[in-house]
């Protein structure tokens, strides 16, 4: 019944991270199921609960959503953190589209062969610092705001807070030619969700090792 | 001032191709500049329109969009085409994100090595009637209604009919197992905004050829190896 959120997934980031980052900073409690072998999976799929036979799935209001996308969608409309008309979705669409493409990067890095990982982490480097920081950056200072659109907290701070620590896993340096960005970051740790959202014992999941890399190979070998 | 939308973009489909559609199917004129030199690219660069460098670009109601998602969304808003509440939204969002996945495979397929492309026609084809055609084919049935969501024309049905149709290039027949998918097909096109679009002369564009692909190439400097997904 009207239970919290059920999110079903691998015991790690990958394409669900997003999603408890965004429910953590509403502060929805939710529940997860965790993937550990290929025949939960296909147990799911028989089911029928998985409508393109994909995780990540969620379970809220009823419905069996999948695709990352929409269940983000919904959650921010849900709470209140997509703006408050078609421009301001406009623009955090806009921004969470382009945060996404370098979370992408970062998603796919652990199963490049070993020697593409160099040039990876050069593009994820080079993306962050020359094409997405600076964007942020600007649209910070030109404005002034504490926060990305329409001076309310939304989800294009959440994704970007979530972007700015997972790069700087990589490259702790990665924000020094980034005041804005480096105000931002402790602006967003700070606000009370998300400063539990960041404390050990939440459900955010460290960054993927091999045993996850190994899960999701066995899980979705296809 | 409300001018038309303008969009910037090669002369062929790619990423832009699914805002033609909607646009369209929304009786929205719109006009289009094609960049066909990397010289034009860059001054769109330096001038500071593209904001994460990448095009499509949308020039709408004053603002300069970008992201194909943001802009889609945007157009569907505006247009009333993205349900009447927040679950309407979740369904159209998820069905659309279904057909955006299946038209992914068929995105790079230009750019492909012409082995690649045979062995990227067949696992379109599969993904298509597996995974992609199956569901689509179940929410028809089930509710048994013309548009797939709320009882209404939505993007979820213009993103669909786009894919079987570009799925239909690769596999004239495809959609045999799918009598519902069938007659939706047929529904949808005779929508008079959409076989307006389906007429020739439209700003729907061609399948891509060899001419669009050297064109994003040299613009870009970019997609020169580009392997099957």
């Amino acid at each position: 019944m009207s239970g919290k959120p059920r999110l079903t997934y691998l015991n790690g980031r990958g394409r669900m991270e997003p999603i408890r980052w965004l429910l953590g900073a509403a502060g929805v409690e939710f529940e997860e199921t965790f993937l550990e072998t290929r025949e939960q999976y296909e147990k799911l799929i028989k089911g029928g609960s998985l409508l393109f036979q994909q995780v990540p799935l969620v379970e809220i209001d009823g419905m069996k959503m999948v695709q990352t996308r929409a269940i983000l969608s919904y959650i921010a409309g849900k709470y209140n953190l997509y703006g408050k008309d078609l421009k301001e979705r406009a623009l955090i669409d806009m921004y969470v589209e382009g945060i996404t493409d370098l979370m992408q990067m970062i998603l796919m890095f652990p199963f490049a062969p070993p020697e593409e990982k160099e040039k990876n982490f050069n593009s994820i480097k080079e993306k962050a610092t020359n094409r997405y920081f600076p964007v942020f950056e600007k649209v910070l200072k030109q404005h002034g705001q504490d926060f990305l659109v329409g001076n309310k907290f939304s989800w294009a701070d959440i994704q970007l807070i979530e972007a700015i620590l997972a790069v700087e896993e990589k490259i702790p340096a990665v924000l020094s030619g980034f005041p804005q960005l480096q105000a931002f970051k402790i602006r967003m740790s700070n606000m009370p969700t998300i400063k539990k959202f960041l404390q050990p014992g939440s459900p955010r999941k460290p960054p993927p090792d091999d045993h996850y890399v190994e899960t999701v190979l066995k899980i979705f070998k296809n | 001032m409300a001018g038309k939308p303008k969009l910037y973009y090669f002369d062929g489909r790619g990423k832009m191709e699914s805002i033609r559609w909607l646009l369209a199917a929304a009786g929205v004129e719109f006009e289009e500049e094609f960049l066909e030199t990397r010289e034009q690219y860059e001054k769109l660069l330096q001038g500071g329109s593209l904001l994460f460098q990448q095009v499509p670009m949308v020039e709408i109601d004053g603002m300069k969009m970008v992201q194909t998602r943001a802009i889609l969304n945007y157009i569907a808003g505006k247009y009333s085409l993205y349900g009447k509440d927040l679950k309407e939204r979740a369904l159209i969002d998820m069905y659309v994100g279904g057909t955006d996945d299946l038209m992914g495979f068929i995105l790079m397929f230009p750019f492909l090595s012409a082995e690649d492309k045979e062995k990227q026609r067949a696992v379109i084809v599969q993904k298509a009637t597996s995974r992609y055609f199956p569901a689509y084919e179940k929410i028809l049935k089930d509710h048994g209604q013309d548009f797939l969501v709320g009882n209404n024309f939505s993007w979820a049905d213009v993103h669909l009919l786009e894919a079987i149709l570009m799925v239909e290039e690769k596999k004239s027949d495809v959609l045999s197992g799918f009598p519902q998918l069938q007659a939706f097909k047929a529904r949808i096109s005779n929508i008079p905004t959409i076989k307006k679009f389906l007429e020739p002369g439209s700003q729907r564009k061609p399948v891509p050829d060899d001419k669009y692909v050297e064109t994003v190439r040299r613009v870009l400097r970019m997609y020169y190896d580009v392997k099957a997904n």
